[in-house]
């Protein structure tokens, strides 16, 4: 099968129930997106699927045949997406891990909802676990970047 | 570098190279290659463990300590950049790696700063001392008159200045002053320390290029997942591993050495699937087909259990603190009040699971790990291979949240174990399940409160009895009563100014291992404390911050043997470090105003209190909470007051105190229970932890301007948050939460 990953044309031979957060990590060696739970339940693995947020550790790439999948490392040239910066400006990481997850699930909500308001911020984020609390900062980054304030 | 400088460069080469001497002279002019020039050009400037300046003048910085997300690596480029005088745009910051020349390197205990800062300093100002000496050479004046200044050192009697980069090779060859020679910047003129500083680590993590243990990739390496035992201590009966074998990827099936009590941070044994990579090795592990055998642990029941330890709390315990007669005057009283507080087991569960690579060759191995403590993972990893700890090298990752879980060296004794069996390098990935189900748990807790109030409402005994298995029977298979160590965290200090006081511990028995998680026993201790001094403000029919304030007693400094108690301080002396009650006070009057507690009713607000001192830190707490008619409850805001002494990163300590809070919550909304010994929860759908929409949407944090010496920062925050959250809900439901988890709505 072939497989679209930030632009570049991948082949793929083997075991088609593999979950796509093993083809990234383990073959193409794109350690960016994160396992955390196995399950869909803490959003560390989120990337891009022909633009729609999904966790890659419950995807088989079966699922991505064909499609165009979209990583943390391939978000922005230079790390200049505005959830990027909006990240650095408000300094929300602490330990990081979720990090890549968290900003991949923020810019597939901006790309559907440009001005989202606290309540759209809980439902679209709900799926994305922080144990270190950067919460509070994650929401005032999106906001900072939907309003177009990070540059 | 400016045109300007460029004839003071010269300048100055030419005084070094004409009066100070030919090695010298060689020494700025590399390229006249003359005598020893091999030796000593290029040579780094490297005074001490910490710091290194490159021959072109920048500055390595190794951080000793390990990065969970409290930013220590950024803290300890501060400091040393700051003594140093050091251009932050030339500081890198390199990791350690385990070494006992570090002196101690384990992380946990909220102990970074407050037990290195002042020696960080002293190798900044050692290197910036070298530099001062080797300009005042060049210039033949005297070192006194030189000061070093971002990067420079400037002779202003002379309006001389020079970068470091000029006298690398110079300061090389000068010998490392004594400390007593060397002196620390006076706090006014610091550069660094005290300001939010953005994380050195902060471009990695948002382009997704930072490595943390999960991450480790080498060559021809090999992916192993354990099933561990579900009951603590049992082994396989039997293991039909036929239907893993034929799993395309699986290369092997290896049984664990199985472990007993105490359990230290040796493996808990099981079956490895080995196999070519996550997947496969995951897919193996889910067809392997293990019988286990029995023991005394698997008959525990977490309900069972949780009523046994109540009974236990509820009994005469074993006296740790004792002022006046307590139990006199509570007999005696007419207006005595009683209450049973409970906490179940917790597992840190940091969003990446533990995870170590090892690569054991004949006579060198490594460790790759996102560890807090790689000294200990030296040592067990060299004792579980039988090698000298010397041949083991532990290179530290990043870590994805730490908590207390990667304190225990075990996963990295795991892969060293596997490596060697297989001859490959291989990495031990921990599921999510493992580390829910096969943890060091943070202890579930009894506690039984009782006092007597005066006619004024003015609380005149007080009785705590506290319960609940001691980490230390993971390291002594006797140990069935909390030791003194976990009692220091927010009982036996108790602030309280109450003329009769006996505190007291009973006996319980672990049925899993238990260990450390952010601020340990504080998180029970204050839940208990703090909510009951609320439930006797209520009796008292007084304000909840006028009756705290009252039960803290006048500004003092508290002398814990005059109760015949000893007291650990958190391994720092009482005298540096005193139990301060005007400390304590002054974040209850500072977090209240934050909060404009006074105001409250006329708002129509429900604000909850608590106040805590932790890791030698002083932190008060206001939650707000706001209830609909369904019961479900919201945080809008939340205050926070920290004095945590001198301050190395505002901006961190603040974010610290965010995710104190934060982290405060889940252990208030979680819990983990077990039947027939094994863990009944497993992943994130059942193990709940806080999410977004459950998380204060505003925090404000008070940071005390103080000179005092630095305090933790990492664990205080947290404890404070349940009691100031389950008094909130009090205030707004009038349900008396005594019992974790609270639910998330409350009927």
């Amino acid at each position: 099968m072939k497989i679209t990953i930030n632009g570049q044309t991948e082949e793929y031979q083997g075991d088609p129930q593999m979950p796509l957060l093993w083809y990234l990590r383990d073959e193409l060696h794109m350690t960016g997106t994160k396992y955390g739970c196995g399950m869909a339940l803490c959003g560390a693995c989120t990337v891009h699927v022909d633009g729609q947020p999904v966790r890659s550790c419950r995807l088989p790439m079966a699922g991505v045949d064909g499609k165009s999948v979209t990583t943390i490392e391939g978000l922005s040239s230079h790390n200049d997406h505005p959830l990027q910066v909006a990240w650095a400006q408000h300094n929300v990481p602490q330990c990081g891990y979720c990090q890549s997850g968290q900003i991949m699930q923020a810019a597939a909500l901006l790309e559907k909802n440009q001005a989202p308001t606290d309540s759209d911020i809980d439902s679209a984020m709900a799926g994305n676990i922080c144990r270190c609390g950067t919460y509070p900062r994650i929401r005032a980054a999106i906001k900072s970047a939907a309003r177009g304030d990070a540059k | 570098m400016s045109n300007q400088f460029q004839p003071q460069r010269r300048q100055f080469l030419k005084q070094v190279s004409g009066t100070a001497g030919l090695t010298l002279g060689v020494a700025m002019l590399p390229a006249s290659r003359v005598v020893g020039a091999s030796d000593v050009v290029g040579e780094a400037l490297s005074p001490n463990l910490f710091v290194t300046l490159e021959p072109n003048g920048d500055v390595n910085i190794t951080c000793h300590r390990s990065e969970m997300g409290q930013q220590i690596r950024t803290a300890v480029a501060q400091i040393i950049a700051d003594e140093l005088e050091a251009d932050w745009q030339r500081v890198t910051v390199l990791q350690a790696k385990g070494d006992p020349a570090y002196g101690d390197q384990n992380t946990d205990g909220s102990r970074s700063v407050r037990r290195n800062m002042e020696r960080l300093r002293q190798a900044g100002a050692t290197a910036a001392l070298m530099l001062r000496r080797a300009a005042a050479e060049g210039w033949q004046v005297s070192a006194d008159e030189c000061v070093c200044d971002n990067h420079k050192v400037i002779h202003s009697a002379s309006g001389r200045s020079v970068d470091y980069s000029e006298l690398v090779a110079v300061a090389a060859g000068l010998p490392v002053p004594d400390s007593d020679q060397v002196s620390l910047k006076p706090r006014n003129q610091w550069r660094y320390i005290g300001k939010a500083i953005a994380s050195v680590d902060l471009t990695s993590v948002v382009s997704g290029n930072a490595v943390y243990g999960q991450d480790v990739q080498l060559d021809g390496m090999l992916v192993a997942v354990i099933q561990r035992p579900p009951v603590l201590y049992t082994r396989p009966k039997s293991i039909d591993d036929k239907a893993a074998r034929k799993i395309p990827g699986v290369v092997d099936i290896i049984e664990m050495p199985g472990a007993s009590a105490p359990a230290l941070f040796a493996p808990l044994g099981g079956v490895a699937v080995v196999a070519k990579n996550t997947w496969s090795a995951l897919q193996g592990v889910q067809a392997l087909k293990i019988t286990w055998s029995t023991n005394e642990h698997s008959t525990y029941h977490s309900e069972s259990e949780k009523q046994r330890l109540i009974d236990t709390a509820q009994q005469a315990g074993e006296t740790v603190r004792q002022r006046g007669d307590a139990q006199a005057v509570l007999a005696a009283s007419e207006h005595t009040h009683s209450a049973t507080y409970y906490a179940p087991l917790l597992a840190q569960a940091p969003m990446e699971p533990p995870a170590a690579t090892a690569w054991v060759e004949d006579n060198r191995v490594q460790i790759w790990a996102c560890t807090q403590t790689p000294q200990a993972t030296r040592k067990f990893v060299s004792e579980a291979l039988g090698l000298s700890p010397e041949v083991v090298e532990v290179n530290v990752t990043l870590l994805g949240g730490g908590f207390g879980r990667k304190s225990k060296p075990d996963f990295s004794v795991e892969a060293a174990l596997l490596s060697k069996q297989t001859g490959t390098p291989v990495k031990v990935v921990w599921r999510r399940e493992d580390d829910i189900q096969n943890g060091y748990y943070h202890t579930v807790s009894a506690q039984y409160l009782q006092a007597a109030l005066d006619s004024d409402g003015t609380t005149v005994a007080w009785r705590h009895n506290t319960v609940f298995p001691s980490i230390s029977s993971t390291f002594s298979p006797d140990a069935v009563s909390p030791s003194s160590g976990e009692l220091d965290l927010g009982f036996i200090d108790n602030p309280f100014s109450i003329d009769n006081m006996l505190l007291e511990k009973g006996q319980a028995k672990p049925h899993v291992r238990i260990g450390w998680l952010r601020s340990v026993a504080n998180v029970y201790h204050a839940f208990a404390i703090q909510s009951f001094a609320d439930e006797l403000a209520h009796k008292a029919k007084q304000d909840s911050k006028a009756y705290l304030l009252k039960l803290i007693g006048p500004a003092r400094m508290i002398d814990l043997t005059e109760d015949g108690a000893e007291y650990g301080n958190y391994g720092d002396p009482i005298d540096k470090y005193p139990i301060d009650t005007g400390r304590l006070r002054n974040v209850i009057e500072r977090v209240c105003k934050l909060a404009n507690w006074d105001q409250r009713g006329q708002q129509g607000r429900y604000l909850g209190l608590a106040a805590h001192r932790s890791f030698l830190t002083y932190v008060a707490t206001v939650v707000e909470v706001t209830v609909n008619d369904s019961g479900e409850w919201r945080i809008p805001n939340v205050y926070m007051s920290i004095d945590a002494g001198t301050v190395v990163n505002e901006g961190n300590v603040k974010a610290q105190c965010e995710g104190g809070a934060i982290y405060g919550l889940s252990c208030a909304i979680g819990e983990l229970s077990a039947a027939k010994g094994a863990i009944t929860q497993s992943n994130f759908h059942n193990y709940q932890v806080a999410r977004m929409q459950h998380s204060p949407a505003n925090i404000e944090v008070d940071i005390v301007d103080s000179v005092a010496p630095p305090g933790g920062v990492g664990e205080p925050p947290t404890p404070p948050f349940t009691p100031a959250l389950a008094n909130a809900l009090f205030a707004a439901t009038g349900k008396r939460i005594r019992e974790l988890p609270i639910p998330l709505t409350i009927r």
